[in-house]
């Protein structure tokens, strides 16, 4: 076997005619040519493989960045945030010396490719973020995207997908509290697999990503590096599939979550003994982009030498090695006093780490392979400079056909009859119906420290023991609303998880998004992209709630079939005692309940007008954030002062959905009675945004319409928490029962 | 009656974190000199008729499609014959 003479930097200036394969590594001829700029010279396969995959559209952001800026222009002030966008998570101050870090990521790609492994990994990559910044993993969440529940490939996906995330997450000892399952269409072939972490610290434990001070080291520490995932960030994560391409397949990561347990409790001792300057996790584009990132956000230079990683596979190439996304790996810079206890613990654990490199005076990254010199870069170059894309956006044509298809037109239900069997087909469509069979799949409350957890509103934590602290977090996004109109869509979506924290009376603080969008070649695309990202820094400059972080998922698309644009939001809350929360569950026969807000004849994007009409087009609901943030004022001082024993936002579905849900939690009905003005159908399946139902205690009643009232919030007597049936006064009458039976068994009966 | 043994193995590039585990423990327990252990699955399938081109087909399916996750698993597919009943 003849061998081929190693790359090295002078390799590759006096052979400057060889052809490398940046196309096939997914560099576009331009990019290639500006890195040939920037080194003055051809690059070498090493320098060409970080190039390739930190200029990926998931490392670089390069289609999305000039939108994302946003988020950063229009941040409103907060004095909750402590770490802003671009460390590895968001940080926000929560109280009496607390800090929490939150994110949400997406792990779609490679979750269809192989569900488990996908999901798995996909929770494993959160949380090492959430580690990276100094604190220690308290829950997880998961909002979740499938094609049409009853086709095939959601069969393979699904199952795979849920028993992942709850392999990986009870493995680690994560409680999962929170999240959403969706079925649509449009996500066949495309499933959306996002995950979110939450984790706690003390403020002054707040890490970052950065290598300073010359001569402290680098150790790679976790799991060692195969070949697993080459290219999965520049490869899977940033095209589009094509079926004829089945050589993309095997760049699949396998997790394991007991390496991954053993790598937190060794960070965060190492922390608690304060051996750490900085640190990153290995995520996409695993050493390519820790090595660069960290170089590049430090003060100086940094030196690595390859050949000291430690491999599973002993005939992996340099370029492999850099583009390896093996999990379970960390990189940490340590003065080198300190070093020798750094180890000390890593072995204490079983973690196998190894001194890698070290910062240096200059400023470049250099790379060494058999004595001989690979890289040598400017790291700004690789980690910040990428590409930009002032990508072309153009409002669809099909836009205004859509918003004039209004869906306040459809047929209503003409008799009572009628009314009555739309509930029940609204209950028990896969999208309304109970998630039981996949939640009870995670662990909810290992741990001891869950409050709340599906299907309340949102997951609740108490962080504190003493003073009963906690953190609330809810996740919501509805692709339809946001293909109707993706300005008003994301704003919903930030909508209702404000609302959804607030409801269990915890404050919304700071908000964590997770963008996922079909390919940004695409104007129409590219338009709904910006206009999301418009609406939800818009919203969220108004609301008083930064955007942390995040992360932009494109290429979500199968051919010319873009999924709905899918902002999912994630809003963090806390709140003060967690024994004061509310819980969705009728807690009392006899209480009133009230609905707060103001209901209007609001169909468009709606779930009746899914389930009963197969019907998408008009306008979403209208977007008020001045009344969510009084709603949510309202319901965290009822909440606080005892004025309320449970709350239900109102969201997809309706009101006849959150009363369904409270009554079957609780097992106690309700009697309904249609207010004035309005009628039935309106009254049940309008989708109006701002509003939530409250039941209130007799002893209550008054002080709580006064409150409403001096504030200025809409409040309407709907009816009584009673008997074991849900009623509405002159129209129909539905056992506990058969709304149980019709509400439960669907997602059952079809991943049977 | 013939039987057919399929081997279900990862495929080489992607992590056994059961196959690590076991290599960890084999030193402890005083076992040395073992390098490196993979593990994987071993489905014995016993055959109604004769074993011919098209009933290896059918297999060679219901491994590809149901026994490996080809994704990240190989496989191979053999005969092994049965000894008869003991003279």
């Amino acid at each position: 076997m003849s061998r081929t003479p190693l790359d090295t930097v002078e390799h590759a200036a006096a052979t400057p005619d060889v052809e490398l394969p940046w196309a096939e590594l997914g560099l576009k001829k331009d990019e290639y040519e500006r890195v040939v700029e920037i080194l003055g010279r051809r690059p070498t396969g090493a320098e060409l493989a970080m190039y390739s995959v930190m200029w990926s559209e998931h490392c670089s952001y390069k289609s999305s960045k000039v939108h994302l800026r946003q988020f950063g222009e229009k941040a409103p002030q907060s004095d909750a945030l402590l770490v802003g966008i671009g460390e590895n998570a968001g940080v926000v101050d929560v109280g009496q010396g607390y800090a929490v870090t939150f994110k949400v990521e997406s792990h779609n790609h490679p979750s269809y490719v192989e569900p488990y492994q996908g999901a798995a990994t996909g929770v494993g990559g959160i949380v090492r973020d959430i580690i990276a910044m100094g604190a220690r993993p308290v829950a997880v969440v998961d909002p979740l995207r499938f094609g049409a529940a009853d086709h095939p490939d959601t069969k393979r996906v699904l199952p795979g997908v849920v028993a992942g995330i709850g392999g990986y997450g009870n493995c680690l000892g994560l409680p999962n509290i929170g999240g959403e399952v969706v079925f649509d269409a449009c996500y066949q072939g495309n499933p959306l697999v996002n995950a979110g972490a939450i984790g706690v610290m003390r403020h002054e434990d707040i890490h970052l990503a950065k290598a300073s001070g010359a001569g402290n080291k680098v150790i790679l520490y976790g799991a060692r590096t195969g070949g697993d995932g080459i290219g999965g960030a520049s490869i899977l994560a940033s095209e589009t599939f094509d079926d004829a391409k089945p050589s993309k397949r095997p760049a699949v990561q396998v997790g394991d979550p007991f390496q991954e347990k053993l790598l937190i409790e060794c960070t965060l001792e190492a922390f608690k003994e304060k051996l750490v300057v900085g640190i990153q996790d290995l995520g996409a584009a695993g050493l390519s982009c820790a090595t660069s990132e960290l170089a590049s956000n430090g003060s100086g230079g940094m030196r690595v030498t390859l050949d000291d990683v430690p491999l599973r596979d002993s005939t992996l190439s340099p370029e492999e090695i850099l583009m390896s996304e093996s999990q379970e790996r960390m990189c940490a810079v340590v003065e080198p006093e300190k070093v020798d206890r750094f180890l000390e613990i890593c072995d204490k654990w079983d973690v196998i780490a190894t001194v890698i490199g070290e910062v240096t005076d200059g400023d470049r990254l250099e790379i060494y392979w058999h004595g001989g010199k690979i890289v040598d870069v400017d790291p700004r170059t690789v980690a910040h400079d990428g590409p930009v894309y002032e990508r072309p956006y153009a409002r669809p044509s099909w836009q205004d056909e859509l918003q004039a298809d209004d869906a306040n037109k459809l047929p209503r239900p003409g008799t009572s009859e009628e009314l009555k069997q739309q509930v029940l087909q609204l209950v028990s469509s896969p999208n309304q119906a109970s998630k039981k069979w996949i939640t009870s799949q995670y662990d909810h409350f290992v741990q001891g420290n869950t409050v709340l957890a599906q299907p309340e509103d949102s997951g609740m934590i108490r962080i504190d023991e003493e003073t009963g602290l906690g953190v609330a977090i809810a996740t919501d996004g509805n692709g339809r609303y946001a293909k109707l109109d993706p300005y008003a869509g994301a704003q919903l979506a930030l909508s209702e998880a404000y609302r959804n924290v607030a409801t269990t009376g915890a404050k919304p603080l700071a908000v964590s998004d997770c963008l996922n969008f079909g390919s940004p070649e695409d104007p129409a695309v590219m338009w709904q992209f910006a206009e999301a990202i418009r609406g939800l820094a818009d919203a969220c400059q108004q609301l008083g709630t930064p955007v942390t972080g995040g992360n932009v998922s494109l290429y979500n698309q199968t051919g010319e079939a873009a999924i709905h644009p899918t902002p999912v939001v994630a809003v963090l809350g806390v709140i003060d005692d967690v024994a004061r929360r509310t819980p969705v569950a009728f807690q009392e026969e006899g209480q009133l309940l009230y609905l707060l807000g103001d209901t209007r004849e609001e169909f468009g994007g709606s779930a009746w007008s899914q389930v009963v009409h197969d019907h998408l087009g008009g306008l979403p609901p209208k977007v008020d954030l001045e009344r969510e943030r009084l709603l949510a004022e309202i319901l965290i001082s009822a909440s606080r002062d005892g004025m309320i024993d449970s709350a239900h936002d109102l969201s997809d579905g309706g009101l006849i959905q959150a009363v369904v849900e409270s009554a079957l939690l609780g097992g106690k009905g309700a009697r309904l009675v249609v207010p004035d003005g309005l009628d039935a159908c309106t009254f049940l399946f309008s989708e109006s945004a701002g509003r939530a139902v409250v039941a209130v205690p007799r002893s209550e009643e008054l002080r709580f319409n006064d409150m409403c009232g001096a504030r200025g919030l809409p409040v309407t007597r709907i009816g009584v928490v009673d008997g074991d049936s849900v009623e509405l006064q002159g129209e129909f009458e539905l056992s506990l029962e058969e709304l149980r039976t019709a509400h439960e068994e669907t997602i059952p009966a079809l991943l049977k | 009656m013939a039987r057919v043994v399929v081997d279900v193995m990862l495929k080489p590039e992607i992590l056994d974190p059961q196959g690590q585990a076991v290599q960890r423990a084999l030193p402890r327990l005083g076992f040395d000199g073992i390098s490196d252990v993979r593990q994987g699955k071993r489905f014995e399938l016993e055959v109604e008729g004769p074993v011919d081109e098209a009933a290896l087909a059918r297999i060679h399916d219901l491994a590809e499609s149901f026994l490996a996750n080809t994704v990240i698993e190989d496989f191979t597919v053999k005969i092994e014959e049965v000894a008869e009943a003991v003279k």
